[in-house]
C-alpha cells in the first residue's frame, strides 16, 4: 500500500503540468502554423518568403468591413442577450419554486448540439417553416409560404444567428451561475437584505450579483469567444452574403485556389485578435458598469416586489424554451416524414424509411461517437480529478493564471489553430490516428470537465479525510473509499458535460480525425449543406439523444447518492 | 407595538416540531427561547421574518401592532434578524454595508450623517471605508446590528447572535445590542443555547416543549 | 519540391534523391491489372466525397457492398460538406512532409478543384488509360470527359458520371416556364421572391453564373481561354447588369442564398421558390420518386441549351492504398455501376460510356431503366455547352462576392 502510494503520488504532481502541456502545446504550434503563413510562408505552395501580401489581400477583401463588424455584433449582442436573460431568470426567480423548474429543464438543453438546435430553428422560423404551417393557413390565410423579405434564417442583419446562440448560451449560463450561487450561502445574503425591507429583484441584483459575477466571468468569456468564432452555427442560420469573419476564414482555408489559405490564416489571426478585442471592452464596460453603479448599490433604493420582473423573466424563459423544445420537435417530426408540404401542420404521410436506411451508418456514427466522447470524458476525468487532488494535497488552489490557461482552448478560435494542429499531426503521422482525436477533443472537454468538478471538490469537506487518515487508511484507500463515492454524483454531472461537450466537436473532428472518424455530429453538418431535413432529423435527433442519456444517467446516479 | 404569536405551529411534513406556542412580547421586552438544538428555534425565526424554507408548513398567526404578518414577503414586515454570522456584505466597504440598512428618500448629507453616527455608536469610527473582512469579530457584529437597526425594524430577532464571539467579547456585545433594543423600544425574541445569554437578557425564558402526541 | 527545409543533412538528401530515381523506375514499368487487383485485396479506400444527399451516399455504399464481394475491397465514404476540404487536407499533409500513407485514397472532383490538384502536384497518375473499363468512355461524343473546364485532363482523373443544368418547375404553380435569362428576368419582376440560386462559390451557384454569361455576353468566344484583365470586364458586364437587375426581385431579396442544390430543391419542395435547376437531368424525377416533390413537377431546359460537364474521380499522390482506389475507380466505370447509377430511382445520374458501343448484354441495362416522369430525352437536352475555362470561374466568384456579399 505504501509503495502504491508513493507511486500515485509521483504521479499525481506531474498531473498539473501535464494537463497543462497536453492542452497548450497543440494551441501553441497551431497558432504558429497559422501565424507563419498570415505573413506569406507556407512551403508546400511554394510560398517561402516573409512579406505583408496576405495582410493586403485581406484587407482589399470586399465586405471585410462589414463581416468585422456583423461578427462583433452578433457575438457580442447573443452574449448580452444570454446574460441578461440568465440574470432575469435568477433574479426573478431564485429562492421561487421556479428554480427547481428551471433547474430540470436544463438538462436536455445542455445536452442539445448547437448545430443541431441551429438546424431546427433555421426549420422553425422559415417562412415556409414550422411556425408559419402551425399557424396557416387557419390564422394567417396564407396557402402558399408568405414573401417576408429578409425576415428568417440567415437574415442579413444575423438576428436568426443570434436567437440561436442565446438559446445555446443561456442554459450555459444558467448552469455555471447556479454551480457558482452554491460557492458560498448566497441564500443568507438574500435573506439579510429582504428583512432589510429589499424586494427579491433589488436584493438579488444588490447583494448576489456583485458577488456571482466574478465567479462567472470565465464562462462569460467563453461564451463570448464562442459565439465570436463559431463555425457551424454560423455555417447554418448566419448571414452568406457576406458571412461572419469564422466563416470566411474557413471558406479561404477550404478554397481550391491554394493561395487564398493565406489571407485565410490573417483572417484567422484577424478574429483571434477580435475576439481578444472584444474580451477587453466587455470586461471594461463591465468594470465600468460596476464602478458607475457602485452608488446605486447603497443608495436605499428597495425595489418592489418583483411580481412583474417574476413574470417578464419567465415570459422570456419559457420563450426561449419553447423555440428550443419546438426545434428539437420539428426535427423530430422530420425524421419520420415522407409527404410534408405547405401548408400542413403536419406530415400527410410518415415513414420509418429514414430510419431504416441509415441503421448501418448511423451505428457507425454512434459507435464511433460514443467511443470517442467516452475515452475522451475518461481521460479528461482522470487528468482533472488527479490535478485537483494534487491540488488538495499541496494546500495549495490553482492560481488565476494557471486557470486562464485551462480556459484558453475555449477562449482562441478554433479556426485560427486547428489547421496548424492539421500540420503538426500530419508531420508526426499521427493524422486520423484515434489517438490525434482524443487529443483534440480533450482540448475542449478538459475545461469544462474542470469547471464542472472543481467547485464541488473543493467544497468537500476534508474533516471527513482527515478522520479517515486518523483511522488508518492511507491516502489512496481514502481516496477511492471515501472521496470517491461521497463526490460521486458530482463527478457524475462532470462525466455527463464532458461527454455532451464531446459529442458536439465538428472542427476538431474533421481536422484531426482526417475525416475519418464519422461522428453523429459530422455526418449531421454533411447532411446540412444537403438541406435534406428528413436525415438532417434522423442525425440530428441521434446527436441530442446520446448526450441526453449521460445527462439522465448521471442525475439517476445523484438521485441514488442523494437517498443514501 | 407588540410582537403577537398566536397558537404558532411549524411542520416538517406531517410532524410538529413543538407543541403550539402563544407569545406576547412588549416593546422592549427581551424574550429568551431555549430548547434542544433540533426543535425548531431557529426554523420559528425565520417563519417570523419570512424566509421559512421550502419543506416547512407552518400554522397559527403573528401580528405586529394592528399588522398581520402571515403571507407577507420578508421585505414588507419590518422585522430585524441576526444571525450567528454577521453577514457584512463583501463587496461593500462598512459604511456602504450600514448605509444599505438606511431607508430610501434620505438626503444625500443625511445618509452620511446617519453613518457617521451610526459607526461611532458601533465604536467603528475611520474604518468605514474598510472591507468587511479586515474587521474583528466583534466589530463585524456590531455594524451588523447597527445595520439592522439603521432599517428601522418595528421588532428584533436574534438568531444565537453571540455564539460565535470569543467569551471575552460576549458580554460587551450582549449589553451592546440588547441596550439598543430597549432603547429603541422593540419587541425582541432571542434563541440561544447559553443560559448566560438569558440571564443577561432578563427576560422570561421560554423552552419550547415537544409536541404532545395526538394534536 | 523546391523548398524542403526540413532535409539539411546531405547524405538524406541524396537517399531520397536516390530514393525518388527507384521509384521512377517501378514507375516505368507498371504492373499489369491483374497484379494490381491482387495487391488491392484486402485494402480499406477511404474515399472523400460531398456527402450532401443521400441518393448519393446510398450508391457509394453499394457501391462499397459490391468491392468489398468482388475484390475484397473495404471502402470507406468519408462525407465532407465541400471536396475542398479534402484538398486542404491533402496540402496539409504535403506541407508536413507526410508524401507516403496519406489520408485520403480516392476523391470525388472536378473543375476549380481538379485544377488546383494538378498544378500543386498533389495527384497521383496518369491512371485513367490503365483502367480496363476506361475503354468504353465516350471520349468523342462526350468531350468533357478529356476536357475538365477546358483543362486538359491527361489521365489525372477518371470520368464518373456526367452532368447538365436542368431547370425544374412545378407544372401546377408555373404553366409557362421562362425559357431564357430574358424571360427569367420578366418572370422574377413577376413574381418578387419566387426565383433564387445557390450561392456561389457553391458549384451549381457559379454555374448558374457562368450559364447566364454564357447566353448575355456577346464574345462567348472568349470564355474558351483564360480570362484576362482587360477582357474580364468587358466580356462579363452583361451578366451583371442582369444580375443587378434581377437581385430585388429574388428570394430574400438578393440579401441571403440557399447553400447548395438540395437547399435549392428544398426550397422548391416548400414552396418558397418557383423555379429551380439542378445539375442532374434525372434529379427531379427521383425526387418525386421519393415523395420529395410533388409529381406535378417537371423538368426543361432553356431554347439556347445548358451547360453540361462531367464529374471524375482522382487519386491523390500520397494516397496509402492506391492499387485499392485504381479497382474501385475501374468498377464505377463497369457498364453495372454506370447503368444503376443513371437510374432515376437510384440516383439519375448520366452514364460517361459509350452505350451503343457496348456489348448487347449492357446496352440491355440501359435500355431497361425506366424514365421518370420528369426525366427528358436526350433530344430535348440537346447538346450540352461547354464549360468556360476555370479562370473565368474564379473571376466571376470573386467579382459576385464584390459586389453583392458586401
Amino acid at each position: 500500500m505504501q509503495s502504491a502510494t508513493g507511486c500515485s503520488g509521483g504521479l499525481l504532481s506531474g498531473a498539473p503540468a501535464l494537463t497543462l502541456a497536453l492542452l497548450l502545446m497543440p494551441i501553441i504550434a497551431g497558432l504558429a502554423g497559422t501565424l507563419l503563413p498570415a505573413f506569406g510562408y507556407l512551403p508546400a505552395i511554394g510560398a517561402s518568403g516573409f512579406s505583408l501580401q496576405p495582410w493586403r489581400t485581406l484587407l482589399a477583401e470586399p465586405g471585410l468591413s462589414h463581416a468585422l463588424i456583423l461578427t462583433l455584433w452578433t457575438g457580442v449582442a447573443a452574449t448580452l442577450l444570454a446574460l441578461l436573460l440568465t440574470l432575469a431568470l435568477l433574479a426573478g426567480c431564485y429562492q421561487s419554486r421556479w428554480l427547481a423548474r428551471i433547474r430540470r429543464s436544463l438538462a436536455p438543453l445542455l445536452a442539445m448540439p448547437h448545430a443541431a438546435l441551429a438546424l431546427g430553428l433555421a426549420f422553425l422560423i422559415a417562412p415556409s417553416g414550422g411556425l408559419a404551417r402551425l399557424l396557416s393557413p387557419w390564422a394567417t390565410g396564407w396557402e402558399r409560404p408568405p414573401e417576408l423579405g429578409l425576415f428568417g434564417p440567415q437574415d442579413p442583419w444575423g438576428l436568426s444567428l443570434i436567437l440561436a446562440l442565446t438559446l445555446k448560451e443561456t442554459p450555459y449560463l444558467l448552469f455555471m451561475s447556479l454551480a457558482g450561487l452554491a460557492r458560498w450561502p448566497a441564500d443568507h445574503d438574500l435573506a439579510v437584505a429582504r428583512t432589510l425591507g429589499y424586494g427579491p429583484v433589488s436584493a438579488f441584483l444588490k447583494v448576489v450579483l456583485p458577488q456571482l459575477y466574478p465567479l462567472i466571468r470565465l464562462p462569460v468569456f467563453a461564451a463570448l469567444a464562442f459565439a465570436l468564432s463559431v463555425v457551424d452555427v454560423a455555417l447554418i442560420i448566419g448571414p452568406s452574403a457576406p458571412p461572419t469573419l469564422a466563416v470566411q476564414a474557413l471558406r479561404g482555408f477550404n478554397d481550391p485556389d491554394l493561395h487564398a489559405r493565406l489571407p485565410a490564416a490573417a483572417a484567422a489571426l484577424l478574429l483571434t485578435g477580435l475576439t481578444g478585442l472584444a474580451l477587453l471592452l466587455w470586461e471594461g464596460a463591465i468594470q465600468l458598469l460596476a464602478r458607475c453603479s457602485r452608488a446605486w448599490l447603497s443608495d436605499g433604493g428597495r425595489g418592489g416586489g418583483g411580481a412583474l420582473a417574476q413574470w417578464l423573466a419567465l415570459g422570456s424563459g419559457t420563450l426561449a424554451l419553447g423555440l428550443a423544445m419546438l426545434s428539437a420537435l420539428g426535427l423530430l417530426v422530420w425524421s419520420f416524414a415522407l409527404r410534408w408540404t405547405f401548408p400542413a401542420a403536419w406530415p400527410t404521410q410518415w415513414t420509418l424509411a429514414h430510419w431504416r436506411g441509415q441503421f448501418d451508418s448511423l451505428a457507425v456514427a454512434t459507435g464511433n461517437t460514443l467511443g470517442i466522447g467516452v475515452a475522451a470524458t475518461g481521460v479528461a476525468l482522470l487528468l482533472v480529478m488527479a490535478c485537483l487532488e494534487q491540488e488538495q494535497r499541496q494546500q495549495r488552489a490553482v492560481s488565476g493564471r494557471s486557470l486562464w490557461l485551462l480556459y484558453l482552448p475555449l477562449l482562441v478560435p478554433q479556426v485560427s489553430f486547428l489547421f496548424g494542429v492539421q500540420v503538426l499531426l500530419a508531420g508526426w503521422g499521427l493524422e486520423g490516428h484515434w489517438l490525434a482525436l482524443l487529443w483534440t477533443h480533450l482540448l475542449f472537454v478538459v475545461p469544462y470537465v474542470f469547471l464542472s468538478l472543481a467547485d464541488p471538490w473543493r467544497a468537500f469537506d476534508q474533516r471527513y479525510e482527515q478522520s479517515a487518515r486518523t483511522l488508518g487508511a492511507g491516502p489512496a484507500r481514502v481516496f477511492w473509499r471515501i472521496k470517491l463515492p461521497l463526490l460521486g454524483s458530482a463527478v457524475a454531472v462532470a462525466a455527463a458535460v464532458g461527454f455532451a461537450v464531446s459529442v458536439t466537436q465538428y472542427l476538431p473532428t474533421v481536422f484531426a480525425g482526417a475525416g475519418r472518424y464519422a461522428t453523429l455530429t459530422t455526418e449531421a453538418v454533411a447532411l446540412a449543406s444537403g438541406a435534406n431535413r428528413r436525415l438532417i432529423g434522423v442525425y440530428a435527433v441521434a446527436q441530442t439523444l446520446l448526450p441526453l442519456l449521460g445527462f439522465a444517467l448521471a442525475l439517476m446516479l445523484a438521485r441514488r447518492d442523494h437517498r443514501r | 407595538m407588540n410582537l403577537v404569536l398566536d397558537r404558532m405551529c411549524i411542520y416538517l411534513a406531517e410532524r410538529a416540531l413543538f407543541a403550539p406556542l402563544d407569545l406576547n412580547l412588549a416593546p422592549g421586552a427581551i424574550v429568551t427561547l431555549m430548547g434542544p438544538s433540533g426543535c425548531g428555534k431557529s426554523t420559528l425565526l425565520s417563519h417570523l421574518c419570512g424566509i421559512l424554507p421550502a419543506p416547512f408548513r407552518a400554522t397559527g398567526t403573528i401580528s405586529l401592532g394592528t399588522r398581520r404578518l402571515d403571507g407577507l414577503p420578508p421585505e414588507q414586515r419590518r422585522v430585524g434578524i441576526l444571525f450567528q454570522d454577521a453577514l457584512l456584505f463583501p463587496h461593500l466597504s462598512v459604511a456602504e454595508n450600514l448605509a444599505f440598512g438606511l431607508p430610501r428618500g434620505l438626503s444625500r448629507d443625511e445618509r452620511r450623517r446617519r453613518v457617521a453616527t451610526a459607526l461611532h455608536e458601533a465604536d467603528l469610527t475611520g474604518l468605514g471605508e474598510q472591507a468587511p473582512a479586515t474587521l474583528s469579530g466583534g466589530q463585524r457584529a456590531r455594524a451588523a446590528l447597527l445595520r439592522t437597526l439603521l432599517a428601522e425594524p418595528a421588532a428584533l430577532l436574534l438568531d444565537e447572535p453571540f455564539s460565535k464571539l470569543d467569551t471575552t467579547l460576549r458580554g460587551r456585545m450582549r449589553s451592546f445590542v440588547f441596550s439598543h433594543a430597549r432603547e429603541r423600544g422593540l419587541p425582541t425574541l432571542l434563541v440561544t443555547h447559553d443560559p448566560a445569554d438569558a440571564d443577561a437578557a432578563g427576560g422570561p425564558v421560554l423552552s419550547l416543549s415537544a409536541p404532545i402526541d395526538g394534536r | 519540391m523546391h523548398h524542403q527545409p526540413r532535409l539539411t543533412h546531405p547524405g538524406l538528401a541524396l537517399g531520397l534523391w536516390f530514393l525518388t530515381l527507384l521509384t521512377g523506375i517501378a514507375h516505368a514499368s507498371e504492373p499489369d491489372w491483374a497484379t494490381i487487383e491482387k495487391t488491392a485485396r484486402g485494402q480499406t479506400v477511404y474515399w472523400n466525397g460531398w456527402g450532401g444527399d443521400d441518393k448519393v451516399n446510398s450508391y457509394i455504399a453499394w457501391v462499397g457492398a459490391q468491392v468489398q464481394a468482388r475484390y475484397g475491397i473495404t471502402l470507406r465514404h468519408v462525407k465532407v460538406s465541400d471536396i475542398a476540404e479534402t484538398v486542404a487536407r491533402i496540402l496539409a499533409e504535403k506541407n508536413a512532409g507526410r508524401d507516403q500513407e496519406g489520408s485520403v485514397d480516392l476523391l470525388w472532383i472536378n473543375g476549380e478543384n481538379f485544377r488546383a490538384m494538378k498544378d500543386n502536384g498533389l495527384l497521383y497518375g496518369p491512371f485513367s488509360a490503365r483502367l480496363p473499363h476506361y475503354r468504353h468512355v465516350d471520349t468523342v461524343g462526350k468531350p468533357t470527359t478529356t476536357v475538365d473546364f477546358t483543362v486538359p485532363v491527361e489521365g489525372m482523373e477518371a470520368p464518373w458520371g456526367m452532368a447538365q443544368i436542368v431547370f425544374v418547375h412545378d407544372s401546377a404553380v408555373v404553366r409557362e416556364p421562362p425559357k431564357s435569362m430574358a424571360a427569367l428576368l420578366a418572370y422574377a419582376q413577376a413574381h418578387p421572391g419566387r426565383f433564387t440560386y445557390p450561392e456561389p462559390p457553391d458549384f451549381l451557384g457559379s454555374t448558374f453564373l457562368k450559364q447566364a454569361l454564357l447566353e448575355l455576353t456577346e464574345q462567348r468566344e472568349a470564355l474558351q481561354k483564360p480570362a484576362t484583365d482587360a477582357n474580364f470586364g468587358p466580356v462579363s458586364a452583361p451578366l451583371w447588369r442582369w444580375l443587378d437587375q434581377i437581385r430585388p426581385y429574388l428570394w430574400r431579396q438578393g440579401q441571403a442564398y440557399p447553400p447548395s442544390m438540395p437547399a435549392l430543391r428544398q426550397l422548391l419542395a416548400d414552396g418558397e421558390i418557383d423555379i429551380a435547376f439542378s445539375f442532374h437531368p434525372n434529379d427531379a424525377s427521383a425526387e418525386i420518386a421519393k415523395g420529395t416533390l410533388p409529381d406535378t413537377v417537371r423538368s426543361y431546359v432553356l431554347t439556347g441549351g445548358t451547360i453540361g460537364n462531367t464529374h471524375f474521380v482522382a487519386i491523390p499522390y500520397n494516397a496509402r492504398a492506391r492499387e485499392g482506389a485504381l479497382v474501385v475507380a475501374n468498377f464505377l466505370l463497369s457498364p453495372e455501376a454506370q447503368a444503376r447509377k443513371q437510374d432515376p430511382v437510384v440516383w439519375g445520374d448520366l452514364t460517361v460510356l459509350a452505350v451503343d458501343q457496348l456489348p448487347p448484354e449492357d446496352q440491355q441495362r440501359f435500355a431497361a431503366i425506366k424514365p421518370g416522369v420528369a426525366t427528358l430525352s436526350a433530344a430535348q437536352l440537346g447538346t450540352p455547352l461547354p464549360e468556360p475555362h476555370p479562370s473565368w470561374m474564379e473571376r466571376l466568384e470573386a467579382a459576385w462576392r464584390a459586389r453583392y456579399s458586401r
